[in-house]
């Protein structure tokens, strides 16, 4: 059958039960603007239908939380007046399909989702994930990426402050493109997503609406790719930062002003979403006029004004005698606005075209009655096959193994990307790219916001629930050690087909590693997205859930400790649990062996917890500490003298033991006797001196190499052909 | 004494801006770019951002903004006028500068802290600095490259390390009078050495300075 002659439920990107459902709930054949309204709102993408029953398994609470999942971003309470708003969200198969587009979209959309909370956005981190460089479709998309988030973000005017970058043959066919966004507000300022009662006026602010973007989020952020992908260009939406910056001071006077009812953004299923969604949570229903939408093409139809997913558009819920104060302010910034629908007793949504009525259905009906599935999970028999056989240990000298790590583009230095983004604006970035959480002050008070995002799809490939742990602990002790305590995550899960149960069970697998972790630390988890659907020509990426951590140092340590802080003399401790010399998952068995098989170290909530404690406690008076990850030990401290231009020799050891990733740990460096550890905490490895890195018995490394190799890695392979 | 930081649309260092000359006991308020009267103000920032999106060219609507004719009319009086980034490259669309900015040379975005040299301290950005004085701040722009055909500007600052190609290795560049200058790097983020450096208060102590009567 080709595709003119499929049924139009179809074409929309439903099934034949999904339809099936639509004709039980209407009770009759629903019109062609209904239909479409329902295939974008239950989409896999809005509805969360394969992953809602599992997400239920996060713990959301704490005393803290003034907004948890379910919104448009998490908000959290930082004290004295203060709340933090965030979100993270994907937006990989627009970036594979459009690199620059897709990129800069995704940052304007989270924008969106924290500013619709009554936020001023102060940050923003990209994490992005790539096939190996040495392919040139490859450099086509980390290139095309990359220029997409500075060229949005800087344009707009909010920061960008880190992020994280992977490279793995996995996500050649596939690459992921997820971006968290951090806004502050003040208590009173705070805007829920309601249509408000009746009478309400609904005001869709910002850019006109066009055909860009129709059937985003059913038809391509839902679907999986093959060759003809590139087709689905149209579906990409195109972003405008000058805009999303004029609407983005619009709301944040109308919110200051207190004109507003509700808020709610116009993102995926764009007005079908900002009509619905708003009314079903209030309670009531809105009559909708299309004929008043201002447009930017003529003749665009129901369906696809329904559907379009325009970027820089925000709706507003205005009481009737502020519509014209609120027009005004629209009109002073420059931006279009026009009056699109009054909330109506009920709960039937009603959309006029054209003088006559081309929907009429229950608007809670979108949200809350969109399918269900309890897919079926199967473990994959080939685990069993990759823990039989562990990582083989290294055979190389250690110097040829760090200066191959250091060379790898996703452990040597992230400048040539950090430095496309503005990430200093605002005048907040204490600790901004490079290191290992941000930290980002907030003026005014002593307080400071540490954010660290973080993923890692080998050790998840390996054990997806060990490795979901580890992630979130990982993020934990990043934050820990810029002097904040652990507060909240937010978490994105990139994963392949949800139909295949392997993928499932990776996906139930995930979600419970990062519960058990959140519960572990007692931190909630207070948004998320999935992406499903990460696949392409039936090859699904490894399992890669990214968490975003919040922590807040109150007060923040004045300075904060920091790479650059270590001199000649300095001792260099390990703090933590003595690692086993397990290289499953690690970057030093995929730079040195290729391979990807063993068992993952489980980690351990106790030790986590202490040692995440310490590392919080310690920032405040130790001047350099940092986390130990990918590299393990030798990479940690490389970093450091790289950061400090300081040498250092590290005491003799087994050659796993300086790579190994096992977790839990970080380095810690200071003057001697200047810090009283407890015993039994960790065990100095080695002192700060000198011009090389001598690691044990090896030859010692002259820091120019260790430096230039780090710093050339992305560089030499970006470079343009001679 | 008081000074106007116009805000266009799609200006996004304003309040940067504004803090940093109040940290330094300077009277700073935001202008919208839509003001007709600055005789309330004895001087003018233009900050950085991405002016009407920068749309045709960095700068190229913004000189028609209505304020702009005040502007003018201060940098005939005398006053000091002084362009950061986005500001430079709208004080040369309006001719109140010589020469243009381009894209860097090697087209790609910069953001980090590059090192100044002071070459001219006749302008009310240097006048506090001595001449050979290293400064260093951070460079954040695409269009940071100046060209200058006519050779006609001064030179105030000049980068150590040359970043994007500029003529002359020019970071700042005044008018004959010394009172219109634009800076590429931002002074205004570099008066906290939390955040990297200090530098930047040396720059912007002159231009407040400047604001006294002569």
């Amino acid at each position: 059958m080709t595709t003119a002659t499929q049924p139009l439920h179809r074409r929309l990107g439903m099934t034949d039960e999904e339809y099936g459902s639509v004709l039980g709930l209407l009770e009759r054949e629903p019109r062609p603007a209904e239909l479409a309204m329902y295939s974008v709102m239950w989409s896999e993408h809005c509805s969360y239908k394969s992953s809602r029953a599992h997400l239920r398994r996060f713990p959301t609470e704490a005393p803290w939380v003034v907004v948890g999942p379910g919104e448009n971003a998490g908000v959290v309470d930082l004290g004295d007046g203060w709340l933090a708003a965030l979100r993270i969200e994907s937006h990989n198969h627009p970036s594979f399909v459009e690199p620059y587009q897709g990129a800069a979209t995704g940052v304007g959309g989270i924008l969106r989702d924290v500013f619709t909370m009554g936020a001023r956005p102060i940050a923003l981190w990209d994490q992005i994930r790539f096939g190996p460089l040495d392919e040139s479709k490859n450099r086509y998309l980390f290139n095309g990426v990359v220029s997409g988030i500075a060229g949005y973000g800087n344009a707009v005017g909010v920061p960008t402050v880190g992020g994280e970058i992977e490279f793995d043959p996995c996500y050649s066919g596939n690459p992921l493109v997820n971006v968290m966004c951090l806004g502050i507000l003040r208590r009173e300022q705070l805007v829920l997503g309601t249509a408000g009662t009746p009478g309400t006026v609904a005001i869709l602010l910002g850019r006109a609406t066009g055909r860009d973007g129709i059937g985003g989020a059913s038809v391509l952020a839902s679907a999986s790719f093959d060759e003809e992908s590139q087709e689905k260009r149209p579906s990409v939406q195109v972003g405008d930062p000058f805009e999303e910056k004029k609407l983005i001071e619009a709301c944040l006077e109308l919110y200051d002003r207190g004109l507003v009812v509700g808020v709610q953004d116009l993102g995926a299923a764009g007005l079908s979403c900002a009509t619905s969604e708003p009314a079903g949570r209030a309670g009531v229903g809105i009559d909708v006029d299309l004929d008043a939408v201002h447009v930017r093409e003529s003749g665009m139809t129901a369906p696809e004004l329904l559907m379009s997913e325009s970027q820089e558009r925000m709706m507003a819920f205005v009481s009737p005698e502020l519509v014209a104060e609120v027009l005004a302010i629209a009109s002073k910034w420059e931006i279009d606005s026009a009056v699109v629908g009054v909330v109506q007793a009920g709960e039937t949504l009603t959309v006029r075209h054209a003088g006559r009525v081309v929907a009429e259905v229950p608007a809670a009906s979108l949200a809350d009655d969109a399918p269900l599935y309890d897919r079926p999970m199967r473990r994959p028999g080939w685990i069993d096959e990759l823990w039989a056989n562990p990582a083989a240990g290294l055979e190389a000298d250690p110097v040829e193994v760090l200066l191959g790590l250091l060379d790898d583009p996703a452990l040597g230095s992230t400048a040539w990307v950090h430095e496309q983004y503005d990430h200093m604006l605002f005048l907040n970035t204490v600790v901004g790219p490079g290191g290992d959480g941000s930290l980002i002050r907030v003026r005014g008070t002593d307080k400071a916001l540490a954010v660290s995002t973080d993923g890692n799809g080998r050790l998840c490939h390996l054990d997806p629930r060990a490795g979901a742990a580890r992630i979130v602990y990982e993020a934990a002790l990043n934050v820990a050690v810029t002097g904040a305590r652990p507060m909240a995550v937010v978490d994105n899960l990139n994963f392949g087909n949800p139909e295949k149960p392997e993928v499932m069970w990776q996906f139930r697998e995930s979600v419970e590693g990062i519960s058990e972790a959140c519960e572990a630390l007692g931190i909630p988890v207070v948004g998320g997205n999935v992406s499903f659907y990460n696949e392409t020509d039936g090859v699904d990426i490894h399992p890669t859930p990214v968490v975003g951590m919040l922590g807040l140092a109150d007060p923040m340590p004045n300075p904060p400790p920091q790479l650059s802080r270590a001199v000649e003399g300095m001792e260099i401790w390990e703090i933590g649990p003595a690692p086993s010399a397990n290289l499953a998952g690690s970057a030093a068995q995929r730079v040195m062996h290729g391979t990807l098989t063993g068992r993952p170290t489980t980690p351990d909530p106790e030790t986590a917890k202490r040692v995440i404690a310490t590392a919080a406690e310690l920032a405040h008076s130790v001047p350099v500490l940092h986390d130990i990850s990918d590299g393990g030990l030798a990479v940690a401290v490389a970093e450091i003298c790289i950061a400090a231009g300081v040498g250092a020799t590290i005491v003799d050891s087994d050659t796993d033991l300086l790579f190994t990733e096992d977790p839990h740990r970080f380095v810690a460096v200071f003057e001697p006797g200047y810090v009283d550890l407890p015993d039994g905490i960790g065990r100095r490895v080695g002192t700060m001196g000198g011009e090389t890195l001598i690691l044990g018995q090896s030859e010692p490394i002259p820091l120019d190499l260790v430096a230039g190799t780090y710093r050339n890695a992305i560089p030499r392979r970006m470079a343009p052909s001679p | 004494m008081r000074s106007a930081v116009v805000v266009f649309p799609g200006t996004n260092c304003e309040h940067d801006v504004v803090h940093a000359l109040s940290v330094l006991g300077g009277d700073a308020e935001l202008v919208w770019h839509r003001e007709t009267d600055l005789s309330e103000f004895d001087g003018v920032v233009l900050p950085g951002g991405f002016a009407h999106g920068d749309y045709l060219r960095t700068g190229a609507i913004a000189r028609f903004s209505p304020v702009m004719a005040e502007i003018e009319r201060m940098a005939g009086e005398g006053r000091p006028v002084l362009g950061i980034c986005n500001g430079f490259q709208v004080l040369c669309e309006a001719g109140l500068l010589p020469g243009a900015l381009i894209a860097n040379r090697d087209l790609a975005f910069i953001c980090r802290f590059v090192d100044l040299e002071v070459t001219d301290t006749g302008t009310i950005l240097t006048r506090a600095a001595e001449v050979g004085q290293r400064i260093r701040i951070p460079l954040n722009s695409y269009e940071g490259n100046w060209v200058d055909p006519s050779d006609s500007g001064r030179i105030a600052l000049r980068y150590v390390d040359d970043p994007n190609g500029s003529q002359g290795s020019a970071a700042a560049v005044a008018n004959e009078a010394g009172n219109v200058v634009g800076v590429m790097p931002h002074p205004e983020r570099g008066v906290d050495e939390l955040l990297g450096s200090g530098d930047g208060r040396v720059l912007l102590e002159g231009f407040l300075h400047s604001l006294l009567p002569a």
